[in-house]
């Protein structure tokens, strides 16, 4: 059974339709990632899943449907988004950032392990974990988001530009750093990337979304060597 | 188009510019109503009526401010008061007649009001909220002070003699205050309609709407938010001389935070941003209370209380609003059927 | 000097029950940006439900507990089910529910206990603690009580997993949610607390003002008056900022002939304003930024 099942999915703002009937699934511990423009849908897709716009269609998650309900159930099903913008809470502590990822979670020396493994991905973190978290640099801003997401013990992840704003050695840590979660921690990861070779490189499925709809859709390996894809998006 | 929900779409239904035959129609008669009430009435309903005026100017008032200038005032109280004060100490201290207190009252509030007005630039709804609700909160004590005393009376406030009809006219005092006050009441709802509907009206709404674009847009923002709370303390100040008059006393504990709740009350029933819908609340700012006091002591203000919310849930742009968009949707129904 | 002493002392014991009301009107501005006028009668309608409690024998702490127990579960469910169908319309509809509130709390206490002033005891014994001149006893004892509460409070939302959500729903509900936590409900207990914490302002001000329908009308302005003087944004601050008017009124009032005891309320008023027109952020909070 695919971990997460999507079927004629539409998203809207309001009246104005951005999704289109996506369908699609991702099978357990894989990372697949989205492409497409700027406008194309993706972060709406990754919006829809958590119930933060209005949809219609089916969206099924571990065989229970999560389509229209709430986002803060659609979460307690171990689902764990790191928006754009990063949504950290910017007048907490870093470390009051990180517990509040385990909110959901009753087990406390679970959590604690689960610290301790976020300190040892991101050292930095840990240095700073007594730091407001609005005077982190951009990077470690996002490390923390995703150390948050992490403490969810999350079954998906869902990245909404990982890389934005982050120099490009930064930018290749968190990918490694990501690569080396999902192969620990059997963490299956939706990421909507702009970066696509950055993205293609860890992923082994890939969507191409184009004005809310999939037009390609393939593993990473035929994606990247897919025409259109690189001469739209690789650069080559 | 769907069905208006505030009382800008509401407003945009009628541009209120030019009135329709109908609606002459329903003034008119209206008129002829009001002023061949007194004929049929006791000199006591009278003078319940003439506070139902005193009040719709009131509503009329804080409408102009809050309905149509967006800014949100829980202290027109003191307005109300300073209108009051003022007729009294000029008829009782200063022997002037009564006729020249409503535009020295007027003056002083449309000062006051201004003045006021000024610091209250930079506050934004909730903020004002607050300043305008202090201010509400502090009238009656100021209002007893000491120092003030020989003028205010202190506690025990003054007392103030009715007028006669003029001219040896063979009427009641309290037929010829009604009179007096309804033909105010008509001259000022005329002049707030011709304000509203105008450039200084347009700029206003454009005020509550976007104040932000409203200023890119060239409007003198300051001015007229600082003059539209001039204009509303006046009209409130008028009513309250006019109220003064009525009820023959003033004292520091009639002009408490209740009034402005009152006055509240009768702009949300009668209609945010609605200027006929200010005579409702004149009727309900009069006769809820007397009817709840029948009730007990308390149930005027658990009236206005639960009519609050209620109206908030419901109706929130108020008996007018709602009459009007039962009209609109009749209309509408007629022109597709 | 002996008044002296005698009015700061004074001063902080309103002050801490400035403080209290403070802290109750920043917590649910942080939740929901809104002042909830109705704070100070919900205050005063949990003293007559603690007062009733008292006639009927209920030894003084245990009231206490359960006046503020009884607040709590009341102002949670006030704001699931009356305010929460105007949360997130404009400023103006809500601010007519809370002002509609005010009247109703009001009102029913009047009519359910009458209007007559009625006395309210103190916990406090009425010999001067160590003999001295110049402090009242239950003026040392509210102090005493009102930063153990807010000590409390403190401890509540800086070291336990829900006060930790509260925060975090009250600085960012979208955030919040994506962790799973209720904002709904965090809202909900923000408003039983703040309730909570009225009732206690509301006990501790009853023996010195005697009870009565109108007790908590200015003393909600001056709690408005210090969570301003604080920092609206700031729970800290606010406490800061009651304590402080605590103290400014009562020295104002004392040393200030012409403002003496019956200008106070306009002290209030022109404090009120001046925080709003030359330093809205207050003393210790922050500047909030308006995106166009």
């Amino acid at each position: 059974m695919a971990l997460l099942e999507v079927a004629k999915l539409e998203a809207f703002y309001g009246q104005t339709q951005v999704l289109r009937g996506l369908d699609f699934s991702l099978e357990e511990g894989g990372i697949t990632t989205i492409l497409g423009a700027n406008g194309a849908g993706k972060t709406t897709t990754l919006r829809a899943l958590c119930g933060m716009v209005r949809t219609r269609g089916d969206i099924v998650f571990g065989g229970s449907r999560i389509s229209g309900a709430a986002t803060e159930s659609i979460v307690r099903h171990r689902i764990a988004h790191v928006p754009e913008g990063r949504g950290t809470f910017v007048r907490l502590s870093t470390e009051e950032n990180l517990r509040l990822g385990a909110y959901t979670r009753k087990d406390s020396a679970g959590v604690e392990e689960d610290l301790e493994r976020v300190f040892q991905y991101f050292p930095r973190l840990k240095e700073r974990h007594r730091q407001q978290a609005g005077t982190l640099s951009g990077g470690e801003q996002q490390m923390l988001a995703v150390g948050r997401a992490l403490m969810m013990r999350p079954r998906l992840m869902l990245l909404d530009e990982p890389s934005f704003g982050l120099a490009p050695n930064l930018t290749e840590e968190l990918f490694d750093i990501l690569g080396a979660i999902n192969k620990e921690r059997q963490v299956g990861m939706l990421v909507v990337e702009q970066n696509a070779s950055l993205a293609l490189a860890i992923a082994s499925h890939a969507y191409l979304l184009e004005t809310g709809r999939i037009v390609i859709s393939g593993t990473a390996r035929e994606i990247e060597q897919d025409e259109t894809v690189r001469k739209a998006y690789l650069g080559y | 188009m769907s069905a208006p929900t505030n009382a800008r779409e509401l407003a945009a239904l009628s541009s209120g510019a030019k009135l329709s035959p109908m609606q002459v129609a329903g003034i008119g008669a209206a008129l002829l109503v009001a002023f061949a009430l007194p004929v049929f009435m006791s000199d006591y309903r009278t003078f319940q009526f003439t506070l139902v005026v005193v009040y719709a100017i009131a509503v009329l008032g804080l409408n102009i401010l809050t309905g149509f200038n967006g800014q949100f005032s829980l202290g027109h109280s003191a307005f109300y008061a300073i209108g009051a004060y003022t007729a009294a100490i000029m008829m009782d201290q200063f022997g002037i007649a009564y006729y020249w207190t409503i535009p020295a009252a007027g003056t002083i509030c449309l000062v006051a009001g201004f003045l006021f007005g000024l610091p209250a630039l930079r506050l934004e709804g909730l903020y004002l909220a607050l300043a305008t609700f202090a201010l509400s909160i502090a009238t009656p004590q100021m209002l007893k002070y000491d120092h003030f005393e020989k003028w205010t009376g202190g506690v025990q406030g003054v007392v103030i003699t009715k007028p006669d009809a003029p001219f040896g006219l063979e009427m009641s005092q309290d037929n010829w205050l009604y009179y007096f006050s309804l033909v105010i009441m008509i001259g000022l709802f005329v002049c707030a309609w011709n304000l509203l509907r105008g450039r200084s009206g347009r700029a206003m709404k454009a005020i509550r709407d976007n104040p932000i674009a409203a200023r890119a847009m060239g409007i003198n923002t300051a001015l007229y938010k600082s003059l539209t709370f001039g204009v509303s303390a006046l009209y409130t100040g008028v009513a309250g001389a006019l109220g003064a008059i009525a009820i023959q006393f003033v004292a520091p504990d009639s002009f408490t935070f209740f009034l402005s709740v009152a006055i509240l009350v009768g702009m949300v029933i009668g209609g945010i941003g609605s200027i006929p819908g200010a005579i409702f609340g004149g009727f309900v700012i009069v006769f809820i209370p007397n009817v709840a006091e029948q009730i007990s002591k308390a149930a005027a203000w658990a009236a206005y209380g639960a009519l609050l919310i209620l109206f908030m849930y419901f109706m929130p742009l108020g008996i007018w609003g709602f009459l009007r968009m039962g009209y609109a949707r009749l209309m509408r129904g007629r022109k597709a059927g | 000097m002996e008044l002296f002493l005698q009015q700061t002392f004074s001063g902080l014991a309103f002050g801490g029950i400035y403080a209290c009301m403070a802290l109750a009107v920043v917590m649910i501005y942080q939740a929901t940006d809104h002042l909830n006028f109705a704070q100070g009668e919900m205050a005063m309608f949990s003293t007559y439900v603690a007062y009733t409690l008292i006639t009927w024998g209920v030894p003084y702490w245990w009231t206490f507990l359960l006046a503020m127990a009884i607040s709590f579960v009341g102002g949670l469910l006030v704001e699931r089910i009356i305010v929460r169908p105007v949360e997130g319309t404009s400023v103006l509809n809500e601010v007519i529910v809370f002002i509609g509130l005010l009247a109703i709390f009001n009102s029913l206490a009047g009519w359910i206990w009458d209007y007559t002033i009625k006395p309210y005891p103190s916990p406090f014994p009425k010999e001067p603690i160590l003999g001295n001149k110049f402090v009242g006893t239950h003026d040392l004892g509210v102090v005493g009580v009102t930063l153990v509460v807010l000590f409390a409070v403190f401890l509540f939302f800086r070291f336990t997993p829900v006060g930790l959500a509260m925060r975090a729903a009250a600085q960012d509900p979208a955030s919040a949610r994506l962790v799973g936590i209720r904002v709904g409900w965090m809202l909900a207990l923000g408003w039983g607390l703040a309730a909570a914490i009225g009732a206690v302002a509301g006990m501790m001000v009853a023996p010195i003002v005697f009870l009565e329908p109108n007790m908590m009308g200015s003393i909600l302005l001056y709690g408005f008056a210090g969570a301003l003087l604080g920092g609206i944004t700031n729970p800290a601050g606010a406490v800061v900022g009651g304590f402080t008017v605590g103290v400014l009124e009562t020295l104002v009032g004392a040393y200030v002939p012409f403002i003496g005891n019956e200008l106070k309320l306009s002290f209030a008023l022109v404090l009120i304003i001046a925080v709003l027109v030359f330093r809205p952020s207050g003393l210790f909070g922050y500047v909030v930024v308006k995106r166009v």
